[in-house]
């Protein structure tokens, strides 16, 4: 049984990825009998490209993805070197760790809420400083140039980026940076020559991860995006919504273009990868001892608070929001406060909450049976996993959502599969799976196993100490691994709505149909209920390892277990 | 490099037949002996001389990258492709490896074979306790213990687990000099007392001298 | 229509090896049940209806960015579960043209049973899309409904012609529209400011008197278009070429003033015209933050209804240009391949019925003008409107003024293409 696990995994990962690639890819040749299209050539790349102001898009989806993985990836190294073992980095380790559950759009939400021009932020200086009695008509949100999906961009990738440095960090030599401190270098040039390559080698997919999610973000641009023109996975969606037919082989073409937008993002970050080395080394070998880092490292602390607060304090604009009646420009508070919108939204809440859950619960609950089945095969064969199947778990995280799920959700379509809760399950366990995996496997391969030996030498079988042993032993990384399952699932906007065929509406889709809008009680309402449940899990998960293990000091968070 | 002892051909003991391991094709380490009942077979010889690897391969887990001929009996059983939890070797490390989430009876109740009421059972792990004066400590989390109580409990669990040979993998030499021969001592009495086969493998002198049996010494 | 059913005939695509692998698997797991095949509902046997629909789950696909909107879809699924036994499930969607793209999809999938789709909320081009590719039910049946003979068909041209496409019967009538535009009166109380300004001329001068204070939704959505569609009217000489489809260099020369009048305002509109409203329900926000100072509904009922919510202030005010609006009807439609037709059609003659109409029509629900006719109904059911009260900002029928017809189909795409060419290219 358990040997079949890899291939079941292959299956489950790559299957959907390449039907739905491979579906598209016809459909943009023009190959789609569906459509009583059949002859192939690149007439539709041709649309693409002839569409207004597609070469903006590009352009947006281009930039946007470079600079916000360069941007959050330079601020958490930089942070991380320069505040490392200090007092004030555990205060932002803690602050950070529910900022991670925070799903993107609500995320994105807060922050539309503190930084509009009718937002918190000018209310918070208005009329005193600013004298404004009505809203600046200033272009903050949804400006062409897409600054603002940046930075929503930004604030969710940080606490992403941190978590999987600080993971990375104690498999790394981190007394190096120890040593170029004796040689004179300043702390922050010292731990980027001495310790920041060994970790970069194991975040680098993780980064790949980010420029992927950002080139071909959805929700984030729908809510703060540019508009005319969004970005190109915006325009493509649209193209594929579009009641003209034609426009659907558009929009397989332009799926098409989204993954080659991606790609030649990811070509660009490697040249810059390069660059960047090829410059440290040199100043490194001019003996450049980077003394003088104060101001790198303040600007790197502030630039985590900054994000981090802006992140919470959009939380708790979501929470007043959702208790508002009246709200009048410029003031700071809301005039009345009523729970109208919750009591209105009662059932609609439950109906769309209970169903991501539900979601959420057996996305996260199989993937995590899945990763464990993966990880216990490879304990028993001996199998070390190549960099070839590293390559094959990122995949899903990859590729663009819309370059392969369009496709989807036409073949489920034509199995009758759309539209029910198992199709919608089943795809978000490709993206569920890859972080489980991702989050279980390193502190299940630290393992000591000699333990399983001895419980082994004992008289214990192989599947009694699976259960009996290895599980409980690592029930504080298992949990936390299931709920970072569950807070992807919670988070899936794209396979939720169109495998779902509408008719599974979850509590993100709904939030989302509600941004156009921009209706703030509800929003706020959506939006917050989409952070409680993550959150909820994720303190679940750090609560429950320590109540079941209170009397067992070497399994505590941060004892040696 | 290889060792040679009498047998005497009963095979009431641990008998170790023509062993050979190999570390991918380079030959590691020969061996032809038999370890009788109570009796302590002292392996020394430096790190990388394979003494580890003789453990692993006699208690079923060598690694991949090694292979291993010849026979394995104990009792006059073939054990040489028995699953590990099949052989009824007991094995003690440097490490004592108590298992973190139970409480110090809970580790021996865990190793005590299945059968019997949970009544019958608690009495057997409290008495093997008892034998090594920790009784009073039975509910305790096992992370809380000394070094020298946990290697205590090391042995009880081991114990109740009724294996019929033992094996020593440096279970000694994290302990301080004192404990070191206090506990040491534990451990032969009990080896003599239940009579098991016992292979110590050891970097120590004064480790094989405790033991009292024949001593082979490996060179890299 | 024809390619599609020759489409569905020569489906067996690049996939049907994968398909049929995954197929395998689907039955084995159960969901794909088939659907099972019943002679059509037929409104004339209301009874025969009344009976198939009784358990039957409906699937109502309808725009769902409006609350108090979803409000009263919510008590109307509680309505029908109460006298029907009907479950209605509101599919809350952001764009209807999504919907006629999901049944388009169907129907190429060779879907011609157990749709996903059960009712539609649907006008204008997207029923003329519907209509045009055969994803509608095909027989008549709208007009066979009971409630139906309350309607004001013969004095309402809109609820027989949607946008000039004939209704015929494949679509039941729920409401009527027509473009209204609301303003916060605290600032129209000085000088030649004193009035809002209702004609082309007065609203260009207004808008450069105040800007960054007028904005419209961003074509394709419906009110950025009618928007489009009412400067438009205002504009052409001939308001007759816009009841038919034009050739491109009728439609270059007719709407070139209209280009010209955009470019002439959009540097004074707010944001300087360079993003746009999303819809309705942002216009209202944006108005009730004051970021501007005029907005528009296609419901006139909107402004009272949003003063009686909180979101506007109580001095918000309704006007309507003088030359007329453009009004027009909303209904529900039932797609070819619904899986549960008959309690789709009672939610439909559910929708039209006095209490229904009446509570749609109160301002503190929704405040959308009703379809009936007032002297078509029984004294017990004229008392329900009776009871009504219009709030302050709420135009009489009079102060309505004269309805402009939709104009054909063709204009409000051709005028959201064009739109986006010239203003959504990011240059």
């Amino acid at each position: 049984m358990l040997r079949l696990i890899p291939l079941a995994v292959v299956l489950l990962l790559l299957a959907p990825i390449a039907a739905g690639t491979a579906s598209i890819l016809l459909a943009a040749l023009g190959w789609a009998p569906e459509f009583d299209a059949k002859t192939i050539g690149l007439d539709m790349f041709a649309a693409v490209f002839k569409a207004p102001g597609i070469w903006h898009s590009v352009w947006l989806s281009y930039w946007v993805g470079l600079i916000a993985a360069a941007v959050s990836l330079g601020i958490v190294i930089l942070f991380i070197a320069a505040f490392i073992d200090t007092r004030g980095f555990r205060l932002i380790s803690a602050a950070i760790k529910p900022v991670l559950a925070v799903p993107h759009a609500a995320a994105a939400f807060g922050l539309l809420f503190l930084i509009a021009p009718s937002g918190f932020l000018v209310r918070l200086v208005s009329p005193d400083l600013t004298g404004f009695v009505r809203p600046p008509d200033w272009l903050i949100v949804n400006d062409p140039g897409g600054y603002a999906m940046l930075g929503g961009l930004v604030i969710k990738e940080i606490p992403f980026l941190f978590f999987v440095t600080m993971a990375a960090l104690p498999q790394t030599e981190a007394r190096r940076a120890e040593i170029a401190g004796a040689l004179g270098y300043g702390r922050v040039w010292g731990w980027l020559i001495s310790v920041f390559p060994a970790i970069y080698k194991q975040i680098r997919l993780p980064v790949f991860a980010v420029i992927a999610f950002a080139t071909s973000t959805i929700d984030v641009a729908l809510v703060l995006g540019p508009v005319n023109p969004p970005p190109l996975a915006v325009r493509v969606l649209q193209w594929m919504n579009d009641p003209d037919v034609n426009l659907r082989l558009t929009a397989a073409a332009g799926a098409l273009v989204q993954l080659g937008v991606t790609l030649a993002t990811l070509a660009s970050w490697f040249a810059l990868e390069n660059l960047v080395t090829l410059i440290a080394r040199m100043a490194a070998m001019r003996g450049w001892r980077g003394k003088k880092d104060h101001i790198t490292a303040l600007l790197a602390g502030a630039s985590i608070t900054l994000s981090v607060g802006l992140v919470l304090a959009g939380i708790a604009l979501l929470f007043i929001w959702s208790f508002t009646g009246m709200w009048r420009f410029p003031h700071l508070l809301p005039d009345s406060w009523t729970t109208a919108s919750w009591s209105a939204q009662g059932a609609n809440i439950f109906e769309t909450g209970s169903r991501a859950f539900v979601i959420a619960l057996a996305a996260a609950s199989l993937s995590l049976v899945l990763v464990l089945a993966s990880l216990e095969n490879e304990y028993r064969g001996d199998i070390k996993i190549s960099d070839l199947t590293w390559w094959m778990i990122y995949i899903p995280l990859l590729v663009p959502q819309i370059a392969f799920i369009g496709g989807l959700s036409f073949l489920f379509l034509r199995l009758g599969l759309d539209g029910t809760l198992w199709a919608v399950v089943l795809v978000h366990m490709v993206f569920v799976y890859p972080y489980v995996y991702l989050t279980l496997a390193d502190p299940w391969n630290a393992f000591d196993t000699r333990i399983l030996a001895v419980a082994r030498t004992l008289g214990k079988n192989v599947n009694n100490v699976f259960w009996t042993i290895r599980l409980p032993m690592l029930l504080r990384p298992v949990l936390a691994a299931f709920a970072l399952g569950f807070a992807v699932s919670i988070a899936q906007y794209l396979p939720t709505l169109l495998i779902g065929a509408g008719r599974q509406p979850t509590i993100t889709t709904e939030a989302l149909a509600l941004a156009a809008g921009g209706n703030r009680r509800l929003i706020g309402i959506y939006a917050l209920i989409q952070t409680l449940m993550p959150f909820v899990i994720f303190a679940l998960a750090s609560l429950i390892p320590r109540f079941v293990w209170r009397e067992r000091r070497a399994l505590q968070a941060g004892g040696r277990g | 490099m290889t060792a040679q002892i009498n047998k005497t051909g009963a095979g009431a003991g641990l008998v170790l037949e023509n062993i050979e391991i190999f570390h991918g094709s380079a030959p590691l380490l020969c061996l032809d002996a038999e370890i009788l009942p109570g009796q302590v077979l002292t392996l020394m010889g430096p790190s990388g001389s394979g003494k580890s690897t003789l453990v692993s391969a006699i208690s079923g887990f060598l690694p991949r990258a090694f292979t291993c001929k010849g026979r394995i009996l104990l009792g006059g059983n073939d054990i040489t492709i028995l699953p590990p939890d099949q052989r009824r070797v007991g094995v003690l490390f440097q490490d004592t490896l108590l298992f973190p989430h139970f409480s110090v009876l809970e580790n021996v109740l865990y190793a005590l074979p299945p059968g019997g009421s949970m009544q019958e059972r608690r009495r057997e792990a409290l008495a093997l306790l008892a034998a090594v004066s920790l009784r009073n400590l039975a509910q305790r989390d096992p992370d809380t213990l000394s070094g020298g109580q946990k290697a205590r409990v090391a042995l009880v669990r081991v114990l109740a687990s009724r294996p019929r040979a033992l094996l020593l993998d440096e279970p000694f030499s994290k302990l301080d000099a004192d404990l070191r021969a206090a506990v040491r001592q534990l451990v032969f009495a009990e080896v003599a007392r239940r009579a098991l086969p016992t292979l110590l493998v050891t970097h120590d002198r004064s480790d094989a001298d405790a033991a009292g049996g024949p001593i082979l010494v490996l060179d890299s | 229509m024809t390619r599609f059913s020759r489409a569905v005939a020569k489906a067996t695509g690049a996939f049907s090896a994968l398909a049929t692998i995954l197929g395998l698997l689907a039955s084995m797991i159960g969901t794909a049940g088939a659907p099972v095949l019943a002679n059509e509902p037929v409104p004339a046997d209301w009874e025969a209806v009344l009976s198939e629909a009784r358990g039957q789950e409906v699937f109502w696909y309808a725009w769902g960015g409006a609350e108090n909107i979803n409000a009263y879809i919510a008590w109307v699924g509680e309505r029908v579960k109460e006298d029907y036994g009907v479950t209605l499930t509101h599919v809350k969607v952001s764009e209807t043209a999504n919907v006629v793209a999901r049944v388009l999809a169907e129907k190429a999938a060779g879907r011609d049973e157990g749709g996903a789709v059960d009712l539609v909320w649907v006008n204008g081009e997207n029923f003329a899309s519907l209509k045009r590719e055969g994803l509608l039910l095909p027989e008549p049946w709208s007009t066979d409904l009971p409630n139906y003979a309350l309607a004001d068909f013969e004095n309402k041209p809109v609820l027989t012609s949607d946008f000039t496409e004939p209704v015929d019967g494949l679509e039941s009538p729920w409401g009527t529209a027509q473009l209204t535009f609301y303003y916060d009166s605290r600032y129209f109380s000085e000088g030649e400011n004193s009035a809002p300004p209702t004609n082309l001329e007065a609203l260009e001068r207004w808008i450069k008197q105040n800007p960054g204070r007028f904005t419209y939704a961003a074509p394709p959505n419906f009110i950025g278009t009618t928007f489009l569609k009412q400067v438009l009217y205002g504009l052409v000489e001939d308001r007759a070429v816009l009841a038919e489809p034009a050739d491109r260099e009728t439609f270059e020369r007719i709407t070139a003033p209209l280009w010209e009048w955009l470019d002439k305002i959009h540097p004074d509109l707010w944001r300087s015209g360079r993003v746009f409203a999303a819809d309705t329900t942002h216009l209202k926000t944006l108005l009730s933050d004051s970021e501007i100072d005029i907005g528009m509904t296609f419901n006139p009922g909107e402004a009272s209804s949003a003063i009686n919510e909180g979101i506007f202030p109580d001095s918000v005010r309704s006007f309507v240009m003088d030359y007329g609006s453009i009004g027009n009807a909303h209904f529900v439609a039932i797609p070819f391949n619904a899986n549960a037709k008959a309690a789709a059609m009672v939610v439909a003659n559910f929708l039209l019925s006095p209490e229904a109409q009446a509570r749609k029509a109160d301002e503190n629900v929704w405040g959308d003008p009703t379809v009936l006719a007032y002297d078509k109904l029984s004294a017990e059911q004229k008392a329900l409107f009776d009871a009504l009260s219009k709030g302050p900002a709420t135009l009489g029928a009079a102060e309505l003024g004269a309805t402009l017809n939709e104009p054909d189909a063709f204009w409000t795409d051709a005028l959201a293409a064009e739109w986006s060419a010239r203003y959504a290219s990011g240059s």
